[in-house]
């Protein structure tokens, strides 16, 4: 049960991985739902959704750990469906580390080459490049009991990818570490990503970290895919509701649609407040919907509302909450009856403006969206 | 709360007591009060006697033989077993455990009875085997060493499933899914890593079985045959028959001593896999 090891997938075009309709059920409910992805060779792909998404279930379905109930699961143009996950040849990182305990950290990092039967030679050049990359030359001889957190990590990765896998997955990795810690394994599996060419479909909850490596991101919900997208895109322009107030933090005003003019929609908030802002998806006019806008975008002012400037939408209101976060401050202006909007000032060390001042809060109709459902 | 339940140590007690009052001092007062008639010198030649007679050589090396194929024995059935426990949830686990258990429950004299039903001249599977017309005359299944061993296998080897089950219920299951998805085969993964994992366990109950198996005395009594004794049973036969209690009392703490020693590596083992299992 020997597979070829492959070649270092260095820009070979290799690690194409597609799903098609894939659909996986545990009883009556389908975990996944009909999921239909195409990840490019050398890609850094993220599926990121809350616990119960559906993401850790994908990642199986691809591994061969789960069976797919409906759907093709193809690898370079090829069905994997009835291959066992030891034939597909992927790497894995697990999010345990799974590190083996009666193996020290040679043996571990050899392991995926002595189940392929490479000759002795090739193993110990092979291990000593992998535990060069993870920066873990001297650490051959220790056991998993004696290695930290971080440690235990790299040589999980180091495993995974000493065999040259073209695509490694890896199941929420860093999940055990400290946050710290995470940032900086973070920017590490990245560049040996980068350096390697490989293809990696990374499972998270954590939107920072999905947003840190990924070069595209699924965002998944309820076995669904709810956006694919660079991470800038599915930050500045959500698809829904869900997905703005999933990836940090975001402003979602209720309001009705009152008129849609030149992919321009007007939103009452309030008998005496009206917001404008892109549309999105097919919104109505009549239609109940929410005005997004990132906190960061909004600006405070103390003076009294301008008029005229259609290209910016325009609140008075008061503060209601001061939330001091170090490099920000973050308000709570509530510019109607229950209508808060959070506005993130950069601490620059000027004035602070205190809870029940009447404040003006404003920010550029390019940079708030119509949102439905 | 603590003040009136008293001090936890005090609830160890009463198992103290009764292993104290029916074990530890009866076997000193017999080792006392049969050993002290003798001087050292008297007490070596007895030494001497008793190990180099031939009964009590052919029964050292009938007892380690006959222990060394039960360990064997039950250590080839029980592991796919425990295997199999390990592996199952639900009905089937509770059934098999079932299966298991409700022996271990059983008196050991019912138990090597029924074997002795089964195995006997004209017992069920002579009598099976005939009826089919593969055997003429009836195979000796009893009074010999396959009898013993069919029958110490079977009273031990709940012991050695448990312990192995023990073992095998520590070892993480997304170990072997790594192996498999890191490239190694079912068989593989099994080789390089289940089974090295499950090595502790297979050494305790090696270990709980062998020392069960060398004190055994009812069922080889009952299935073995005249040539088949072992040194539980030369002991009550110098009890009973020969009335030599020196020689017994000598044989009893030759045995004793090799059941502690056993123990201590058994303990020295079990101690190790927590520690190992503790750091990781």
């Amino acid at each position: 049960m020997t597979s070829p090891v492959p070649e270092p997938p260095d820009g070979n075009g290799k690690g194409a991985i597609g799903l098609r309709a894939v659909t996986k059920r545990y009883g009556a409910e389908r975990v996944v739902d009909q999921v239909t992805l195409d990840i490019f060779p050398g890609e850094f792909f993220s599926l990121l959704g809350p616990s119960g998404s559906g993401k850790t279930t994908t990642l199986m379905m691809i591994a061969g750990f789960a069976t797919v109930d409906e759907g093709a699961v193809t690898v370079d143009g090829r069905d994997i469906a009835g291959a066992p996950p030891q034939r597909r040849g992927f790497g894995m990182v697990f999010q345990n580390y799974a590190i083996f305990p009666h193996l020290n950290v040679f043996e571990n990092v050899a392991f995926p080459l002595r189940a392929r039967r490479l000759p002795a030679e090739q193993i110990r050049e092979r291990v000593a490049w992998a535990l060069g990359l993870v920066r873990l030359e001297r650490f051959g001889d220790r056991f998993a009991r004696q290695l930290s957190g971080g440690q235990q990590q790299r040589v999980a990765i180091a495993r995974a990818i000493v065999f040259h896998p073209s695509v490694v997955l890896m199941d929420e990795p860093l999940g055990a570490l400290d946050k710290n810690l995470r940032y900086e394994m973070q920017v590490e599996i990245k560049e040996i990503q980068t350096r390697l060419g490989m293809t990696v479909v990374y499972v998270t909850h954590d939107q920072e970290e999905a947003m840190n490596m990924s070069d595209r991101i699924a965002i998944m919900n309820r076995g669904r895919i709810e956006q694919v997208g660079p991470p800038a895109e599915i930050y500045e322009r959500p698809a829904n509701i869900f997905i703005g107030r999933f990836l940090g933090e975001a402003n979602l005003v209720e309001g009705r649609v009152e008129d849609v003019a030149d992919g321009v929609a007007t939103l009452r908030v309030a008998d005496d407040l009206t917001l404008r802002a892109h549309v999105c998806a097919g919104s109505a006019v009549g239609a109940s919907a929410s005005l997004f806008v990132r906190p960061e975008r909004v600006a405070l002012g103390t003076g009294a509302a301008g008029e005229g400037d259609l290209a910016v939408n325009r609140a008075v209101g008061q503060v209601r909450r001061i939330s001091f976060l170090g490099n920000i401050v973050r308000y709570a202006v509530e510019i109607a009856p229950a209508a808060l909007i959070i506005v993130d000032v950069q601490n620059t060390g000027s004035r602070r403006i205190a809870a029940g001042e009447r404040v003006t809060v404003s920010w550029p109709v390019a940079d708030s969206l119509v949102l439905v459902g | 709360m603590s003040q009136r339940m008293g001090d936890p140590a005090l609830m160890i007690l009463p198992a103290f007591a009764l292993l104290g009052a029916l074990f530890v001092v009866p076997l000193v007062w017999f080792f006392i009060g049969v050993l002290s008639e003798e001087s050292p010198g008297d007490m070596i030649e007895r030494g001497v006697a008793v190990l180099s007679s031939r009964a009590a050589v052919t029964a050292l090396i009938t007892t380690n033989w006959i222990a060394l194929l039960v360990t064997g024995v039950t250590l080839l059935a029980g592991y796919p077993i425990a295997y199999y426990l390990a592996m199952s949830t639900g009905w089937r686990f509770a059934v098999v455990l079932f299966c298991i258990i409700v022996p271990y429950f059983t008196s050991v004299i019912v138990r090597t009875y029924s074997w002795m039903v089964l195995l006997g001249r004209n017992g069920l599977i002579n009598q099976a085997l005939r009826a089919a017309g593969l055997t003429d005359a009836p195979l000796p299944l009893l009074y010999n060493k396959f009898g013993i061993l069919i029958g110490m296998s079977y009273v031990l080897m709940p012991y050695m499933i448990l312990t192995l089950y023990a073992a095998m219920r520590g070892i993480d299951p997304s170990l072997i899914r790594a192996a498999h998805g890191l490239g190694a085969s079912r068989a593989y993964a099994f080789w390089k890593v289940y089974f090295p994992l499950s090595l502790h366990g297979v050494v305790s109950g090696s270990l709980i079985v062998f020392i069960l198996a060398i004190g055994f005395f009812i069922t080889p009594a009952l299935m073995g045959g005249p040539s088949d004794v072992m040194i539980a049973m030369l002991i009550e036969r110098a009890v009973e028959i020969t009335l030599d209690w020196p020689s017994a009392a000598f044989m009893s703490l030759l045995l004793l001593a090799a059941t502690l020693l056993l123990y201590a590596i058994y303990y020295k083992v079990t101690d190790v896999r927590r520690m190992m299992g503790a750091a990781t």
